[in-house]
């Protein structure tokens, strides 16, 4: 491990409250404008929504200060921004569907928040965590598999990655994401050795050993088997990606990456060249306006449709018609974005998730114990992996999935799981600007 | 493990470059080509989604958009949709805008360059640009005469103001309902669209001005009779050759009259009596005297062969390019190749109403921008051409009126009213009924309208119709809206 420098020691909570206060004007104020551009008049209820979002987020701030004062002050801000964006993009697509969601998914925000809050105050250290490395492990991919149970498992949109019990459904991969995590950071971080640091030579690379490859194998068959049975490639680059980045981190070699990578394009050209749906993807992907793709195509090329409508600018919150696209509250949030906040809003959202995701990294690289490293390097590349997953996805740089963009899509699922990431992000930078205890002496 | 950390920094900053460049590449670079696309809804959207202005009849909508809970936003509403669709036509999401709906468009959708500066203040202000509203000469109570009138019989009126050249009413039958091919679902309109296309009466055609053209018959006398009289050699009271039956030069074919019997005594006849009885022979040999370049040359100060725009387009109508002898016997008396729309035979007798000057005929009252107060466009009255002197108009309009009190128009006599007139009967070949014709002005002496009505295959009286007997009746009902107004 390298040596670290002096980090800043102030516990910066006011810093904290000033931005979240900021982000809950720019949600409150853009869930006032929507009702006024779409409707003409400001919506009866954005006092209980931006209040009641404002109370949820206030109340973690408190918390932090009692439970975490030295917790990372810029997380909690953009974590408030994107949700409260997600908010006024599904409440706007409420106004022109007169549907109810964003009611439903501030409840699931309140739901999310919970767990955080419980998070934060249970867990007073991450390191405890590393106790159920193998609890998780179990846990992780017994709900990554569950969707391919019968009865329980749903088939939405192609993929095979919700649970249903009744009218209630579920992704479990969302909470997989972050029991396997934690069981690649507890994993890892007492195999690195072995994993780093045996092996030959070859071609500037340290290879390792044919029996190191285990683990990797494994992690590798399981991310084909949820790509070809789940039929989900965002799910299984996901899982795929994060165990390589994670092992990257702990070994510090270049050959895991090298590897990996080799494996999983190897494996996601059998899959395209042996099954048809993953063949019927790829083509959606390369030739959406083709006239034999473009029924399937239709959400894609909608979607498309709506953000280049909204071009530079965007078309204005309300204004635009990005209702016309399948599924825009979840899964094609982004392109909702797009349409009415434009290009500019888009980069705007990209940075949010780039600074978010980066604030997590510079937790990782000031943790001080190897397992919350790991553990917050692979929450945080979950994030910047899904967001790469969907937003690729829906500009054309890769095959669509079906993941949503972190805190601002639709789904309970979804904002439970990131809202526990947040928590357990912000646990371990606390821990990490900490000043170091004082020795103990006698 | 915090040189990896960094790295791995540096890979995630890589993968959200990738994004802001497929954003900037779907929003920037592709966007134009994008929204170019014919199956791109969103900017079927925004065309269909703007506050379109409505079309009006005396100050009344008789097209509008009304806002509707659907992805377009605003439905546009046909109110006496029959009546009215030669005028109108239709905007629909499936076509392209037809009729007025389509000549003033970009009046109408709020994107013509007369509106600019008001789209810039939209510009500012984040608006949807807002379509001006058109207002129509169109009396609706002369259009309702006119559509009454034919019943329902297939044909067509066009009534004009001589002096002005505003458009009084505008009839093609049979009409259509423009609100089938409005709707938002494309298979309904397709299959309504569908429909009319098959429908052997051709209701899509405005047939007032743009239908297939017709043959005029004896209506053609009033600009054959101009001809006469401009030529100098002509007066009404010339007497001119008019046998039984007109022997052609160049072929054993000759002339006869649609009655049986010369004109008048020693085969020879007065021009005003001429065209009083509408003496076929007559105007054959004047036809032959005057020869086809005087006659060609008069029907085009009078419109013929000109590209006219009111604005919906005007198909222009034709005199042959080069008869022999007798096809221009034949065409001094409406026959042949001569091939007229309605409103070019109102326009005949509008010019000798309004003492040899045709006013441009016009449809459009006046443009006001969206909120009703600033007028965008008031066109004015404009000469369209000098057809004939002020004298030639008297002795044409003496001719007319004589056709009307004591001749073949007499069915249109209306008490107290000294109405001109000229009836027409144009046959068609063998085995289709005569199309009957009729055009006229009144008051004479100081005309409100021009009128002309033709009704296809003898209307209701089939083989037995005649112009005076079948559009004199309708012509006069026309009239008689006007000066009850």
């Amino acid at each position: 491990m390298a040596v670290v420098t002096a980090v800043e020691t102030r516990p910066r909570r006011n810093v904290e409250l000033v931005l979240l206060v900021v982000s809950l004007g720019i949600a409150i104020g853009a869930y006032v404008l929507v009702g006024i551009a779409a409707e003409g008049q400001v919506q009866a209820n954005w006092m209980w929504v931006g209040g009641g979002l404002a109370v949820l987020v206030l109340g973690v701030h408190a918390v932090l200060r009692v439970v975490a004062p030295y917790a990372d002050p810029v997380i909690l801000p953009i974590t408030t921004a994107i949700n409260g964006l997600g908010l006024v993009v599904i409440h706007r697509l409420d106004l022109a569907e007169e549907t109810s969601l964003a009611t439903r998914q501030l409840l699931w925000t309140a739901i999310g928040v919970g767990a955080a809050v419980a998070v934060l105050w249970l867990v007073r250290d991450h390191r405890i965590l590393a106790r159920y490395t193998w609890t998780a492990a179990l846990l992780g991919f017994a709900l990554l598999l569950l969707p391919l149970l019968p009865f329980i498992g749903r088939n939405i949109r192609g993929a095979r990655i919700w649970i249903g019990l009744g009218p209630l459904s579920f992704q479990p991969g969302e909470i997989a994401k972050i029991l396997l995590a934690l069981f690649f950071a507890g994993y890892l971080v007492t195999a690195r050795d072995s994993l780093a640091l045996v092996g030959r030579r070859f071609l500037g690379l340290q290879l390792p050993r044919a029996r190191d490859l285990g683990p990797i194998l494994v992690a590798w068959v399981l991310s084909l088997g949820v790509l070809v049975f789940e039929r989900d490639l965002g799910t299984s680059l996901l899982f795929f990606g994060l165990f390589v980045a994670v092992l990257y981190v702990a070994t510090e070699r270049t050959s895991w990456i090298v590897i990996g990578m080799g494996l999983f394009v190897a494996g996601a050209v059998l899959a395209w060249r042996i099954f048809s749906h993953v063949q019927r993807r790829v083509d959606i992907w390369l030739h959406p306006f083709e006239p034999g793709t473009f029924e399937n195509a239709f959400q894609v090329v909608q979607g498309l449709y709506g953000m280049a409508s909204g071009g530079l600018l965007g078309t204005g919150l309300g204004e635009g018609r990005p209702d016309i696209i399948p599924f825009a509250e979840s899964d094609f949030i982004f392109t909702a974005i797009g349409e009415e906040l434009g290009l500019t809003g888009i980069f705007a959202l990209l940075l949010l998730y780039l600074i978010l995701v980066e604030r997590g990294l510079r937790t990782a690289i000031g943790a001080r114990d190897g397992f919350g490293k790991l553990l917050a390097a692979g929450l945080s590349f979950t994030i910047a992996l899904q967001c790469f997953v969907v937003a690729g996805g829906v500009t054309r740089v890769i095959p669509l999935t079906g993941l949503v963009m972190p805190f601002l899509a639709y789904g309970g699922s979804s904002l439970l799981s990131n809202w526990i990431v947040v928590a357990i992000l912000l646990r371990i930078s606390d821990a990490a600007r900490r000043p170091a205890p004082a020795e103990v002496t006698g | 493990m915090n040189a990896p950390l960094r790295r791995l920094a540096v890979v995630v900053a890589l993968l959200f470059a990738s994004l802001l460049i497929s954003s900037t590449y779907v929003q920037y670079v592709s966007a134009p080509s994008l929204n170019a696309r014919t199956d791109n809804r969103r900017t079927q959207f925004k065309e269909f989604g703007r506050d379109r202005g409505p079309i009006l009849v005396d100050g009344r909508p008789i097209a509008q958009s009304v806002e509707v809970d659907d992805p377009y936003t605003y439905q546009r509403k046909y109110t006496s949709a029959q009546m009215y669709s030669a005028v109108t036509g239709f905007y629909s999401i499936v076509y392209k805008p037809t009729g007025m709906e389509g000549a003033t468009n970009d009046l109408l959708n709020g994107t013509a360059d007369q509106l600019f500066y008001r789209r810039l203040s939209d510009l500012f202000t984040g608006r949807e640009p807002q379509g001006a509203s058109v207002e129509l000469t169109i009396d609706p109570k002369v259009q309702k005469a006119a559509w009454d009138a034919l019943g329902n019989q297939k044909g067509a009126v066009v009534a004009l103001d001589p002096k002005t050249g505003a458009i009084l009413a505008m009839v093609s039958k049979p009409g259509y309902d423009p609100n089938a091919l409005a709707g938002h679902d494309v298979a309904k309109v397709t299959k309504a669209w569908n429909g009319l296309l098959d429908d052997p009466d051709r209701p899509l055609d405005n047939r007032a001005i743009a239908g297939r053209l017709y043959p005029p018959g004896s209506v053609f006398k009033v600009v054959t009779a101009a001809a006469a009289l401009s030529s100098g050699n002509y007066t009404p009271d010339t007497l001119v050759d008019g046998p039984a039956s007109l022997d052609l030069p160049q072929t054993s074919a000759s002339l006869p009259n649609d009655f049986a019997g010369a004109c008048g005594p020693n085969n020879k006849v007065s021009l005003l009596d001429a065209l009083r009885i509408s003496c076929n022979t007559a105007f054959g040999s004047i036809g032959l005297d005057i020869g086809d370049d005087a006659i060609r040359a008069q029907a085009e100060k009078f419109g013929f062969g000109k590209a006219l725009d009111v604005p919906l387009t005007v198909t222009p109508s034709i005199f042959p390019p080069d008869p022999n002898p007798p096809q221009t016997a034949q065409s001094a008396i409406g026959q042949f190749d001569v091939r007229v729309s309605p409103l070019q035979i109102a326009m005949v007798s509008a010019g000798v109403a309004n003492g040899g000057v045709v006013m441009r005929p016009q449809l459009v009252k006046d443009v006001l921008s969206a909120n009703g107060v600033d007028v965008i466009q008031r066109p004015q009255p404009e000469r369209f051409s000098d057809a004939v002197s002020g004298q030639v108009a008297a002795d044409l309009t003496r001719m007319m009126v004589a056709v009307v009190d004591n001749g073949t128009g007499k069915r249109a006599q209306i008490p107290g009213v000294r109405v001109a007139g000229k009836t027409g009967t144009a046959q068609q070949g063998e085995g289709r009924p005569p199309n009957a014709w009729f055009t006229a002005f009144a008051p004479a002496d100081d005309p409100k309208v021009a009128i002309a009505v033709v009704v296809e295959d003898g209307g209701a009286l089939g083989d037995a119709a005649s112009g005076g007997r079948v559009a004199a009746p309708i012509a006069k009902q026309v009239i008689e809206a006007v000066l009850n107004r």
